[in-house]
């Protein structure tokens, strides 16, 4: 089993126009899509991230108060997950509710280095 | 709540468990003196000890006391899920599933006898550990070590909270029945503290064995059993001492004052318990009790019947104390000679010989045989033996009236 992150973006937009009800009712999904994973041991982690930020840029030398992407590009969380191949863990990124609020989810292995 | 709480936190930090419910309570003490009780009190007290639940994880997770690695409660660590799971932790219907679990932890059988009271009353009845030592005649040190030992236990063992299962409920309910027949008996007859009868310790071991009657998983016939024989003793409870709070014997007491409800409730347990494949302990006790609770009389008790069972209990197991007890059926149902020759049986009983009823007993039958000087000497061996003033007090009175 490798771990992979699931780099999810964008769905912000559409949250803030849900209602308190449908916002819970959105959590449920998430609920049982991540505990679907959780009682396949496939589950290792995960957080939500708030859209403020700080970006270093230029050697670091720069702060800029706003992330480096917006709307659709903004990174809105990550999961890290167990899987066999690529393949597997896309497939089971399938069944993210975030895509009814229009994310994108990015599948990268994690890189075991040397 | 503290249930729920070690549920989710482990029963390693049963400790934390405790100290999120405290807090809660406070709380609320501190905020409904001003707003007055709300209208849901519980809902009220339930989402302040989730809220503050939620705190901890948040705080703690990445601390060693907290194992997350069970998949429901790996979503404890993650924001996406932390407080839907948190809110399912807390459904209702889980509540006393929780509540059970706790108790099969704190009476797991690896656990000695005295740990697993000492942690019931602290966990499940919410003594405080000086009640606790008061309750036992030791040192708020000893309790502590106890209670720390327990923790320890659960901490290297990582002992689930849970309702054994089916293969496994009859043989860990039986372990749980001993603790809370004993807490009963604590509270029946004290004989550590300045108040015979405690009711608190009744209330809560009755609370108990009512708790595993909620649920079919754990609703055995000795359950019913045990239910029945607290609550035929229970019903005397007003007899037996005087507004002084002085001892009246059996042959004394009032019986327009027992409490015919719960003489009826008891009768009620005991024709639940009459299912299954065994008889056991508890059934005996309770037809003992039964026999005492429906005489009109003193002398209306059908001696016959108790000894009867006494024979059946001492079939099943022998017990020094059964045996000590049938002596006294003997005595009433044939008199001081034939209980003599029966109480034999105990003569080289070194365990029997450490308790005060014993000699007690045996200074009864001296008596009633004209034996006084032997009379004297047991009954005095007996008010050395006991730590209860009102059973020395008692005592006394038996040497005097000889």
């Amino acid at each position: 089993m490798k771990e992979y992150m699931y780099i999810i973006r964008g769905g912000d937009d559409v949250a803030t126009m849900k209602s308190p009800e449908e916002m819970q009712q959105h959590m449920q999904e998430w609920q049982k899509w991540m505990g679907g994973m959780a009682e396949k041991g496939q589950f290792v982690g995960g957080q939500p991230l708030v859209m403020e930020a700080k970006s270093l840029i230029e050697g670091g030398s720069k702060v800029i108060d706003r992330p480096l992407a917006e709307g659709k590009e903004l990174i809105a969380g990550y999961l890290i997950v167990k899987a066999n191949t690529l393949e597997e863990a896309t497939e089971m990124a399938k069944g993210c509710p975030g895509f009814e609020h229009n994310c994108t989810i990015e599948v990268r292995e994690i890189k075991p280095m040397e | 709540m503290v249930a729920v709480l070690v549920n989710i936190f482990g029963t390693e930090n049963v400790e934390l468990a405790e100290d999120v419910v405290q807090d809660a309570l406070v709380n609320a003490l501190e905020t409904w003196k001003f707003l007055g009780i709300p209208d849901n009190p519980k809902a009220w007290l339930y989402r302040v000890a989730k809220n503050k639940a939620i705190d901890i994880i948040r705080r703690k997770k990445h601390s060693r006391n907290f194992d997350f690695s069970d998949p429901q409660k790996q979503l404890l660590t993650s924001e996406y899920t932390l407080v839907t799971t948190m809110e399912n932790y807390w459904q209702e219907s889980y509540i006393s599933d929780e509540f059970l679990g706790l108790m099969y932890a704190c009476c797991h059988p690896e656990i000695s006898r005295e740990n697993q009271i000492t942690f019931t009353l602290k966990t499940l009845c919410g003594f405080s550990t000086r009640e606790i030592a008061r309750a036992f005649l030791t040192s708020e040190d000893t309790i502590s070590k106890r209670i720390y030992r327990a923790r320890e236990f659960f901490r290297k063992n990582k002992i689930r909270p849970e309702i054994p299962a089916a293969e496994e409920v009859v043989l860990r309910t039986s372990a749980v029945l001993g603790t809370i027949y004993l807490i009963f008996n604590e509270g029946y007859n004290s004989t550590h503290s300045d108040r015979l009868i405690r009711e608190d310790l009744i209330f809560q071991s009755m609370h108990l064995c009512r708790s595993l009657l909620e649920n079919k998983k754990t609703r055995l016939p000795e359950v019913y059993a045990l239910m029945a024989l607290m609550c035929f003793h229970a019903s005397r409870n007003d007899s037996r001492l005087t507004p002084e709070g002085e001892v009246i014997v059996l042959s004394g007491q009032d019986r327009s004052t027992w409490n015919k409800e719960m003489i009826t409730l008891a009768n009620d347990y005991l024709n639940k318990a009459a299912f299954g494949e065994k008889i056991t302990t508890y059934h005996l006790e309770a037809a003992i009790a039964y026999e005492h609770c429906v005489a009109k009389n003193f002398k209306d008790i059908n001696w016959k019947a108790i000894l009867g069972y006494y024979d059946t209990l001492l079939s099943i197991s022998f017990d020094p104390v059964v045996c000590l007890n049938r002596c006294v059926a003997v005595l009433e149902w044939e008199g001081p000679a034939k209980a003599m020759e029966a109480i034999q049986e105990l003569a080289d009983n070194r365990q029997i010989h450490k308790y005060y009823l014993y000699h007690a007993v045996l200074g009864e039958l001296y008596k009633r045989l004209g034996v006084k000087e032997k009379a004297t000497q047991c009954f005095e061996k007996a008010i050395e033996l006991t730590h209860s003033n009102q059973e020395k007090r008692f005592l006394k009175t038996k040497i005097d009236e000889l």
